[in-house]
């Protein structure tokens, strides 16, 4: 029977020929990614067992990028639990280098792994064709002990992908548009696959923000079949594919869609749900105190690009706080080579260090009570960006930027 | 018997606990603050042996396992939804709390109701009515029963 990409790297992982959904195996791991949202709670855990052990060192990167630079005595307690802990035992670490996601897509991951990741956006992986999933810190310590876990094959849903995203239109509005159209869990413990000739028109960094949000829509995992942009993207990062893996002509789906990217509109995600989108022109006029551009889906050079051409010779609205968070330091230094960085200072934007900032409110930029913010994060649930009587829209780097401009909801055009 | 506190559906973890509590040193310093922008009084009012009722996609969004962990560390005996989302409901089985699948019962019962669970039939009573529980596949029962995943890594080695 024909597998799919998930189900053929699932099949590779666990040394058999064949799986179906439903199926339980035990599969070894690629790569253990962890960051401080969870880490020393793992390590707590880890001191505690009978005989603790790490399977591979090789295996784990521990990235401390929610809470960069710390914000509080507590917080302090846990980096220093998880920066000795790493130092001690030889794991590779990262403090301040930018977001984990968009470090491990930068030097990390290739084609054909199976990745866990202590965080949900683990799924980002998918761009490049690896199998990436978001566990908790239990799951995480068995697999850093053992090298191995057990996964539940997931049924797979089709994305067939056509056309191309007219101007102005972002990888991001598909994304939103496909979490609106099956919801908040329409692809619970399933993978999301995504290949046709419109693929081939994204380019990585919209397949980053695709991937990223699956589990926004319950998802699993996502997929992309690999071509020559993501053969391309390995390469200049120095890295070859593990496995190439495409789905078989009678691989099995659970539901298919086609999707002609040229029907895609600028959309806006209202509160508190991701799948709560609307066309970003019914948001057109909604009041806002603060702007985000940043985060492991919106903080790519793409985007600081996509951002800094609008705001360019302009100022960010005299009441609205605006700010823009490189997703890695890598992005940061092209974004400071090109010039982008001055042009969001020199309107007025707050430029901050690469990390998590206000997409997750515990850091940066936390907003108040009855406080309205436009987003390019991934989440706009009640509370999200901080006071549990506060709001978050989620946009495009386009969209966002020019609501900064106008002080309210507005798109590209308006500005 | 344990009451039941009442949500409803598309519960996401930010919710059960917030991104602001999450790298405090331990659980037990995290958990007074369990659902706070949705009941502000939930950690004060739950006893060990009460139950969390929900409808649809249960713990949906973040993967942090602090949202079961504060769960289990207030002593709630089980949560029971309409559907979980996966991350959720793989971390709280890992964890050893059980998170049980009930299609007919958010509609029945409103918070503060009295309900008793037998785990080995899969079924819930409840104001003189009993209502049938998805049982869990066996290989994850059987992480369960071991007292979660860290308990059969002990045994393990």
């Amino acid at each position: 029977m024909g597998m799919t990409i998930a189900e053929k790297i699932i099949a590779a992982a666990a040394k058999v020929n064949e799986v179906k959904p439903g199926d339980i195996h035990t599969v070894e791991l690629d790569r253990l990614m962890s960051n401080d949202g969870t880490t020393h709670l793992t390590i707590d855990m880890y001191n505690k067992l009978k005989n603790p052990k790490i399977a591979d060192v090789n295996k784990l990167v521990w990235i401390v990028d929610h809470n960069v630079p710390c914000d509080s005595v507590k917080t302090a307690a846990s980096h220093k639990k998880m920066r000795d802990f790493a130092k001690e035992n030889g794991i590779t670490f990262y403090e301040g280098a930018g977001v984990c996601h968009q470090i491990m897509m930068e030097n990390h991951v290739t084609s054909g792994e199976l990745i866990f990741g202590a965080d949900s956006h683990t799924c980002a992986y998918g761009a490049v064709g690896a199998f990436g999933t978001g566990v908790g810190c239990t799951d995480y310590l068995y697999a850093m002990v053992t090298g191995t876990s057990w996964v539940l094959v997931p049924e797979t849903l089709r994305f067939n992908l056509t056309g191309k995203l007219r101007e102005g239109v972002y990888a991001r509005d598909l994304i939103l548009t496909i979490i609106g159209m099956i919801g908040a869990n329409g692809a619970n413990y399933a993978a999301m696959e995504f290949g046709g000739e419109g693929l081939h028109t994204i380019d990585m960094s919209g397949r980053i923000a695709i991937c990223n949000l699956c589990v926004e829509a319950g998802a699993k995992t996502a997929l992309m079949e690999v071509d020559d942009v993501a053969l391309n993207y390995l390469r200049e990062h120095g890295r070859e594919p593990k496995h190439v893996f495409l789905p078989d002509e009678d691989a099995k789906y659970a539901k298919v869609y086609n999707i002609d990217l040229s029907t895609i509109n600028p959309i806006v995600a209202k509160p508190h749900f991701v799948d709560s989108v609307v066309d970003a022109k019914e948001c057109v006029g909604t009041h806002i105190d603060e702007a985000f551009l940043g985060s492991c889906n919106n903080g790519r050079i793409e985007d600081l690009r996509a951002g800094a051409a609008i705001i360019k010779g302009k100022k960010v609205h005299p009441l609205v706080r605006f700010l823009v968070v490189p997703a890695s330091k890598a992005v940061y230094e092209q974004a400071l080579e090109e010039g982008l960085l001055q042009i969001f200072v020199e309107a007025g934007a707050i430029v901050m260090n690469p990390n998590c900032s206000v997409c997750w409110g515990s850091c940066q930029g936390v907003i108040g009570e009855n406080e309205v913010l436009i987003s390019t994060g991934t989440r706009n649930f009640k509370g999200r960006a901080g006071h549990k009587d506060s709001f978050v829209y989620l946009a495009s780097a386009q969209t966002v930027t020019a609501s900064a401009i106008k002080g309210e909801i507005a798109t590209a055009d308006m500005v | 018997m344990g009451k039941i506190f009442k949500f409803q559906q598309d519960v996401d973890t930010d919710q059960i606990i917030a991104s602001q509590y999450l790298l405090f040193p331990t659980i037990d310093e995290m958990k007074i603050y369990t659902f706070e922008s949705l009941d502000p009084e939930f950690a004060k009012n739950v006893k060990p042996g009460d139950f969390v009722v929900a409808s649809e996609n249960f713990g949906c969004g973040s993967s942090r396992e602090q949202a079961p962990s504060v769960l289990k560390a207030l002593g709630v005996k089980a949560v029971i939804a309409k559907s979980f989302a996966r991350i959720f409901y793989r971390n709280a089985i890992n964890i050893g709390l059980p998170v049980i699948i009930c299609k007919d019962l958010h509609e029945n019962v409103n918070s503060g109701d009295e309900m008793e669970l037998s785990m080995e039939e899969g079924i819930v009573k409840v104001n003189g009515k009993e209502y049938e529980c998805t049982k869990l596949p066996a290989y994850m029962q059987g992480i369960l029963d071991q007292g979660g995943l860290i308990a059969s890594l002990n045994k393990e080695d």
